[in-house]
C-alpha cells in the first residue's frame, strides 16, 4: 500500500476544539460584543442607582436589574454575534477552504457551537462577578444569584442553537428575526395553553398544543424570581431544568448539524 | 495498492436555480475527466464556463446533480481523501483579525499536528510562499497579493498529495505570477499533482502537461498541449518597406506608412517572397512565423460554442 494512504485526519475533536478557539477569537477581538458588554455591565451599576429610589427594596431591586440586563444582553450576544460569525465564514467563502481540510460539516457546526459557548460563559462569568460585587459592597445576600445565572447560562445556550440553525439556511436579518421570535415566544409558552383554553374544538386548539409542546419553553428555565424573592426550588427543579435545556439546545443543534450538511455552497 | 488516477470525474452535472428561483441553469454538463500522479492539470475557460463549479464539486462543497467525483479512489466527502488536498479559492478572503502565523497555525490543528510539528511547518511555509516579512500584520493590512501567496501557504502546509488551485494567477503582479508557476512546477518536482483553473492562457501554456477546456459547462478538448497546439508555424507575416513585388502585393494584410505586412501560408512560398524583395528596392523589416496558440484554440472553441 502506498505509504501517502496512511495519512489520517485529525481527531474529531481536534477539529471542533480549533474552530471553537477560533470563533472564541474571532469574538473576543470584535469591537460589537465589548459594546454589549459595556452597556450590560453600566446597566449593574445604575441598578445600584435604582434601588435609592425604593426603600427597603435596594437588595431586590439590584438583583432584578442586574439578572434582567445579565439575560438581555446575554441574548443580544447570542443572536447578533451568533448569527453573524456563521454569516461571515460563508459570505466571505473562509468556509471553502475550512471544509476543504479533513473537517466534518457536523465538526464546523459544533466547533462554532463550542466557541460562542466560550464567548456567553466569559460575557454571563463577567457580567456575574460585576453583580456580585455590588451585593457583597452593600451587604446583601448573593443566595441564589449563582444558580440563576448558571440557568441564565443554559437558556442562553438553547438560544444560540436556534442561531446557529436559523443561520445554516437563512440571511443574517431572517436568522437574527427567527432566533428573537424563538426567545420570545419561547418565554409566553403559557399562553398557548391559555388561548387553547378559549378555543373551540379543532384545528385551532391543535396548533395551540403543537405550539406549546414544540417551542422551548424558556419560563421553566427563568429562576431570577427565586434569587430575587429568595423563594425555594422544588426538589430536582434544577436537574431537571438542566437536562430540558442541554437535551433541547442538543436537539436543536442536530437539526443545524443535518440542514448543514445538505447544503450546497455556491 | 497503486492508485490509478488522483482525480477521477465521471459524468458530472450541476445546476442552480434560475434568477428567482425559476427554471435552473445548468453549470456543469456531463463532464469527464481524469488526472494522474504528477500530472500538472489546467482547466481552462472564459468566465461563467463552468470551471469554479466544477472545483466547489471536487473538494466537496457542492453536490452533483449527477456523476460523481473521487480523489484517491473515494469521494469528496470522505474525510481521509480531503487530507491529502490543498485547496486555494478564487480571490481568497481570509480571518483578518489573524496574524499569517496564527491563520497556518489553526490549518495546522485542523490536520491534528502537534505544536512543535506546527511551528515548523507554518515557519517554513511563510518562508517558501516569501511571506516572511509580514508575520506580524493582522490580515486585514495584507495586499492582495500577500493574501493570495497566503492562500497558497494554507493550501501547501500539510505537503498534500493534491493541490486544486482556483485561478491561482489572478491579482498578482509578473513577479507575483512567476514565483506561482515556479512553485506549481517545484510541486511536480516532487510528485504531487496540481490542478488549476484559469483564464489567463498564457500561464497553462508555460506550466501545463495537460489541459481541459471547458465552455459553457462542457469539455470542448481534452489533451497534452503540444498535441493540441501545432508546434509547426501555420503562416508567416513577412514586415517589408516600400513596394511589395507582384504577385504578394495581392497579399498585404496591413500597411502602416511605408512599412506593409505581407501573409505567406509556408516556407516554399516564405523563400520565394525574400527572394523576390532581395531583387527589388524594397527591404524586408522582419518575418514572424504564426503558430497556432492555445490561445486560438480557444478562442475557436469559444466562438463555436456561441
Amino acid at each position: 500500500m502506498n505509504a501517502e494512504n496512511n495519512r489520517r485526519p485529525a481527531h474529531f475533536g481536534a477539529a471542533v476544539a480549533a474552530i471553537g478557539l477560533n470563533t472564541f477569537r474571532e469574538a473576543v477581538r470584535d469591537r460589537v460584543m465589548y459594546l454589549i458588554l459595556v452597556f450590560a455591565l453600566i446597566l449593574i451599576l445604575v441598578s445600584r442607582l435604582l434601588s435609592m429610589l425604593t426603600v427597603g427594596e435596594e437588595g431586590r431591586i439590584i438583583k432584578d436589574v442586574g439578572l434582567s440586563a445579565i439575560s438581555i444582553f446575554g441574548v443580544l450576544t447570542a443572536v447578533f454575534v451568533g448569527v453573524s460569525l456563521v454569516f461571515k465564514e460563508i459570505e466571505k467563502r473562509t468556509i471553502y477552504t475550512l471544509l476543504a481540510n479533513p473537517v466534518q460539516r457536523w465538526q464546523f457546526v459544533a466547533g462554532k457551537y463550542a466557541g460562542l459557548l466560550l464567548v456567553l460563559v466569559m460575557n454571563v462569568l463577567v457580567m456575574t462577578g460585576m453583580l456580585l460585587l455590588i451585593l457583597v459592597v452593600r451587604g446583601e445576600s448573593m443566595t441564589g444569584i449563582p444558580v440563576a445565572a448558571l440557568m441564565i447560562f443554559v437558556e442562553l445556550a438553547l438560544v444560540t442553537a436556534f442561531a446557529l440553525l436559523f443561520s445554516s439556511f437563512a440571511n443574517p436579518i431572517l436568522a437574527a428575526v427567527g432566533t428573537a421570535a424563538v426567545y420570545v415566544t419561547g418565554h409566553l409558552t403559557w399562553s398557548f395553553e391559555l388561548l387553547k383554553a378559549r378555543l373551540p374544538e379543532g384545528v385551532g386548539r391543535t396548533l395551540c398544543d403543537v405550539l406549546y409542546w414544540a417551542l422551548p419553553n424558556l419560563g421553566y428555565l427563568n429562576v431570577k424570581s427565586q434569587a430575587v424573592h429568595g423563594g425555594a426550588l422544588p426538589d430536582g427543579y434544577l436537574l431537571s431544568a438542566l437536562l430540558y435545556g442541554s437535551g433541547y439546545a442538543l436537539a436543536v443543534l442536530t437539526v443545524a448539524c443535518i440542514v448543514f450538511e445538505r447544503r450546497d455552497f455556491n | 495498492m497503486a492508485e490509478s488516477a488522483v482525480i477521477e470525474i465521471s459524468g458530472l452535472v450541476k445546476s442552480f436555480k434560475g434568477h428567482l428561483g425559476l427554471g435552473r441553469k445548468v453549470a456543469v454538463s456531463g463532464l469527464d475527466l481524469s488526472v494522474g500522479r504528477g500530472e500538472i492539470f489546467g482547466l481552462l475557460g472564459p468566465n461563467g464556463a463552468g470551471k469554479t463549479t466544477t472545483l466547489k464539486a471536487m473538494i466537496g462543497l457542492l453536490r452533483p446533480d449527477a456523476g460523481s467525483v473521487r480523489l484517491f479512489g473515494r469521494p469528496p466527502s470522505d474525510v481521509s481523501a480531503r487530507a491529502r488536498i490543498g485547496f486555494l479559492p478564487e480571490n481568497p478572503y481570509f480571518y483578518d483579525y489573524l496574524t499569517a502565523p496564527e491563520f497556518l497555525d489553526f490549518y495546522g490543528r485542523l490536520h491534528g499536528f502537534g505544536r512543535a510539528e506546527r511551528r515548523r511547518r507554518v515557519e517554513a511555509t511563510l518562508e517558501r510562499v516569501g511571506l516572511d516579512a509580514g508575520r506580524s500584520q493582522a490580515l486585514r493590512k495584507f495586499s492582495k497579493g500577500m493574501v493570495q501567496r497566503l492562500g497558497l501557504a494554507q493550501a501547501i502546509l500539510h505537503d498534500p498529495d493534491l493541490v486544486i488551485l482556483d485561478e491561482p494567477m489572478s491579482g498578482l503582479d509578473p513577479i507575483g505570477r512567476r514565483e506561482v508557476r515556479d512553485l506549481i512546477l517545484e510541486l511536480r518536482e516532487a510528485g504531487k499533482t496540481v490542478f488549476f483553473s484559469s483564464h489567463i492562457l498564457q500561464d497553462a501554456e508555460l506550466i501545463c502537461d495537460r489541459v481541459g477546456i471547458v465552455v459553457e459547462g462542457r469539455l470542448r478538448h481534452l489533451g497534452v498541449l503540444d498535441q493540441m497546439v501545432r508546434s509547426k508555424p501555420r503562416w508567416f507575416e513577412v514586415a517589408v518597406r516600400g513596394q511589395v513585388p507582384s504577385p504578394w502585393d495581392r497579399e498585404v494584410a496591413s500597411a502602416s506608412g511605408e512599412k506593409v505586412m505581407v501573409k505567406v501560408p509556408d516556407v516554399a512560398e516564405l523563400g520565394r517572397l525574400l527572394a523576390a524583395v532581395a531583387e527589388s528596392p524594397a527591404e524586408v523589416v522582419s518575418v514572424w512565423p504564426r503558430r497556432e496558440s492555445l490561445e486560438d484554440l480557444f478562442m475557436k472553441e469559444v466562438a463555436r460554442e456561441r
